[in-house]
C-alpha cells in the first residue's frame, strides 16, 4: 500500500493537524519507507489468533458509585490558557 | 567526606544518615555542587528544585531524628518529566506543556513524599517519551555522560544520564518500548521495567497506556528493589493497577543463581549485532553460568516482528491519548486562531515537535476506516504470538538473557533523519512491553571506544524477585556497574 500525499493531507485533517507543502512531502517519504517496512507483518500467519489490546487480561475496574474528594474549580482552570468565572474560554463557536 | 556523597547509593547513604554520620541536607547540598558541577555537559535536567530539596531534607531530618526514617529518607532523586509533581512544572519535554504545573501529584511521587525522598528536580526526555535518544525534547538534547557527542538514549535519557553522572542519587523513569532499559545500557547504570500493572500510572503522561509503566534508574541493583519497594502496589486510580502483594524485593539479593535455568534466544544474537555488544553478553552469560545457573538455548520466533508490531499500537495509542492536547483546558494555545477548528489545528501544530507529529500521523493512519484490518488488528494479533512465545519460552527456562540493545550509544545526529532506522534499534526491548513483562538492563562491559553494555534479563510476569536476584549476582561477581564516566 502506497501512501499519497493526498492520503497524508486528510490523515492530517483528522488528526487536526497542519503541515506546508515541504512538511508534507517530507512526510509522505517517511510514512511511505515506515509502512513499507510494517509490510512485515503480512508474513505472519493470523489465522485465528485473537488480538491482544493488553499484555494482560484486565476486567472492569468498579468501585461503589460514591462522591470522592476531587479537583476544585480553581485548581482545574489554573493551567487553562483563557478562561472567565468558572469557565474555559474558546473562540466563539457559532456565528450569530 | 561530605564533598563526595554525591557518588554514593541509596543503601550507603542510608546507613550514613541512620548512624547519624552525615544529615540530609549534606547529601542535598554534594548533589547540587556536582549538578552545578557537570550539568552544563550533561543537561539531564529541565527544572531544579533546589529550594524544595532544601526544605524536603529537613523534614527528612526530623523523621531521622525521631527514629522513623525509610530507605529513602534525605535521599536526592531525580524524576522523569512525565510525571506529574504537583506545584512544580511538568513539561513532558515539549512545547505544548512547557508551563503546565499540575495540581496534583502521581501517585509514584505521593509514594516517595510518604517516606521522605527528596526532589532534585525533573529530567529531560524525548518529547512525550516518543524516542530513543533524548533528541526530541523541545528543551534540547542531553549529552551522555561518557561521551558527549553520543547520545544518552531515550526517551528516559535524563533520568539515565542524571545517575551516571551523579546529579542525582538515583532516579525514576518510564518504559514504553524499552525507554528505561536502553538509556540505562548506554549510560552504563540500571534500569528496571516493572511488570504491567505492578506500578501505579496514576499522574504519568499517556504516551501509550498498553504498554507504559514507571520503574526505577539506579546506580545498583540493590538500589533499584529499594525504589521496587516504595513506589509498587495497588492504586485504585489505575483502573489497570493489579491488586496482588508487594513482596520485599531486596530479600531477593542473595547474590545465588544457582538451580536457575537461563533461556539465551537465538533471534536475539543477529547478524547486526555489535561486535563488542556480542561479546560482552556472551561472557556475562558464561560468568552466571559460572555463579551456578543452567544455560538452555531457547527460542522466540516471533520476535522479528515486535518493532513492526510495536510501532503500529504504541502510536495508534499516542494518537488517542495526545487527542486531549486542543489548547482549551491546559497547555499551549496558538494566538494567531480566530475560529474554534483553527485554534486546534494551530495549537497542535505549533506546540507538538515533528517526531510526535509524526507517530500521531502513523497512529491516525493505522486506525483510519479501511486500514484498520491491515495495521491495527494486525499487530494486535503478533502482539498475541509474541506473548505466546514468551509463555512457552517461560515453561524452559526462568529468566531470558539477552543484549538490553543491538550496539553502544550512537552520535548525536546520526539518526534524526531516518526515523525508521531509529525504532529498529528497539528490537530487543519492544517484545517485554508488547508481552507486560519485567525487565532489567545491568552494566556488563564497554566497548572499545569506553562506552557501556548492557545485559537485559527479562522474566515471567510478577517475577521481579528473581529478575533482581540474578542481576545482582552479576553485578557483584563483575563490579561493571562501578565504574562512573570521567566528567569533570
Amino acid at each position: 500500500m502506497k501512501i499519497t500525499k493526498k492520503d497524508v493531507e486528510h490523515v492530517a485533517t483528522l488528526a487536526r493537524l497542519q503541515f506546508d507543502d515541504e512538511e508534507l512531502d517530507l512526510f509522505t517519504h517517511q510514512l511511505n519507507d515506515i509502512l513499507g517496512y510494517f509490510e512485515k507483518l503480512q508474513q505472519v500467519d493470523t489465522t485465528n489468533v485473537e488480538p491482544s489490546t493488553h499484555a494482560v487480561q484486565l476486567t472492569n475496574a468498579l468501585r461503589e458509585d460514591i462522591q470522592k474528594e476531587s479537583l476544585s474549580a480553581e485548581k482545574s482552570l489554573q493551567n487553562a490558557p483563557d478562561s472567565e468565572r468558572s469557565y474555559f474560554k474558546v473562540p466563539k463557536i457559532i456565528e450569530v | 567526606m561530605g564533598d563526595e556523597l554525591f557518588r554514593l547509593t541509596i543503601h550507603e547513604l542510608h546507613g550514613l544518615l541512620t548512624r547519624k554520620e552525615i544529615r540530609a541536607a549534606e547529601i542535598v547540598r554534594s548533589v547540587f555542587d556536582r549538578i552545578d558541577a557537570v550539568e552544563d555537559n550533561v543537561r539531564a535536567y529541565i527544572t531544579l528544585t533546589r529550594d524544595l530539596a532544601l526544605k524536603q531534607a529537613q523534614e527528612a531530618e526530623e523523621e531521622i531524628l525521631g527514629g522513623s526514617a525509610g530507605p529513602l529518607t534525605g535521599i536526592p532523586l531525580a524524576i522523569k518529566d512525565v510525571l506529574c509533581t504537583a506545584g512544580t512544572a511538568t513539561s513532558c519535554g515539549s512545547k505544548i506543556l512547557a508551563t503546565f504545573v499540575p495540581p496534583y501529584d502521581a501517585t509514584v511521587i505521593t509514594r516517595i513524599k510518604a517516606e521522605h525522598g527528596v526532589f532534585v528536580g525533573k529530567t529531560n526526555m524525548d518529547e512525550f517519551a516518543m524516542g530513543s535518544s533524548t533528541e526530541t525534547s523541545f528543551f534540547g538534547p542531553v549529552l551522555n555522560p561518557w561521551d558527549p557527542a553520543r547520545v544518552p538514549g531515550g526517551s528516559s535519557g535524563g533520568s539515565a544520564a542524571a545517575v551516571a553522572a551523579d546529579e542525582c542519587i538515583a532516579s525514576l523513569g518510564t518504559d514504553t518500548g524499552g525507554s528505561i532499559r536502553q538509556p540505562a545500557a548506554y549510560c552504563g547504570v540500571v534500569g528496571l521495567k516493572p511488570t504491567y500493572g505492578r506500578v501505579s500510572r496514576f499522574g504519568l503522561i499517556a504516551y501509550a497506556s498498553s504498554l507504559d509503566q514507571i520503574g526505577p534508574v539506579t546506580k545498583d541493583v540493590e538500589d533499584a528493589a529499594i525504589l521496587m519497594n516504595c513506589i509498587s502496589g495497588y492504586d485504585g486510580r489505575d483502573s489497570t493497577s493489579v491488586n496482588r502483594d508487594v513482596p520485599d524485593y531486596t530479600k531477593a539479593l542473595t547474590g545465588d543463581v544457582k538451580g536457575l535455568t537461563l533461556g539465551i534466544p537465538g533471534e536475539y544474537f543477529i547478524d547486526g549485532l555489535d561486535h563488542d555488544v556480542a561479546s560482552a553478553v556472551r561472557t556475562a552469560i558464561r560468568e552466571l553460568e559460572r555463579q551456578g545457573a543452567t544455560v538452555r538455548e531457547i527460542s522466540l520466533p516471533h520476535t522479528q516482528y515486535a518493532v513492526a508490531a510495536y510501532y503500529l499500537i504504541a502510536p495508534a495509542e499516542a494518537s488517542s491519548n495526545l487527542a486531549r492536547y486542543d489548547g482549551v483546558t491546559y497547555g499551549y494555545r496558538s494566538s494567531t486562531a480566530d475560529n474554534l477548528q483553527h485554534m486546534y489545528e494551530r495549537s497542535r501544530s505549533e506546540g507538538f515537535g515533528p517526531e510526535v507529529k509524526r507517530r500521531i500521523m502513523l497512529g491516525t493512519y493505522a486506525l483510519s476506516a479501511g486500514y484498520y484490518d491491515a495495521y491495527y488488528k494486525k499487530a494486535s494479533q503478533v502482539r498475541t504470538l509474541i506473548r505466546r512465545d514468551f509463555e512457552e519460552a517461560f515453561k524452559q527456562c526462568d529468566l531470558i538473557v539477552t543484549p538490553t540493545v543491538p550496539a553502544p550509544a550512537f552520535k548525536l545526529g546520526e539518526m534524526m533523519n531516518d526515523p525508521l532506522s531509529m525504532y529498529l534499534l528497539d528490537i530487543f526491548t519492544v517484545p517485554a512491553n508488547l508481552a507486560g513483562l519485567p525487565g532489567i538492563s545491568v552494566p556488563c562491559g564497554f566497548d572499545q571506544n569506553g562506552l557501556p553494555i548492557g545485559l537485559q534479563i527479562l522474566g515471567n510476569f510478577f517475577e521481579e524477585k528473581k529478575v533482581l536476584g540474578c542481576a545482582y549476582c552479576f553485578e557483584q561477581t563483575t563490579q561493571w556497574h562501578a565504574r562512573r564516566p570521567p566528567l569533570e
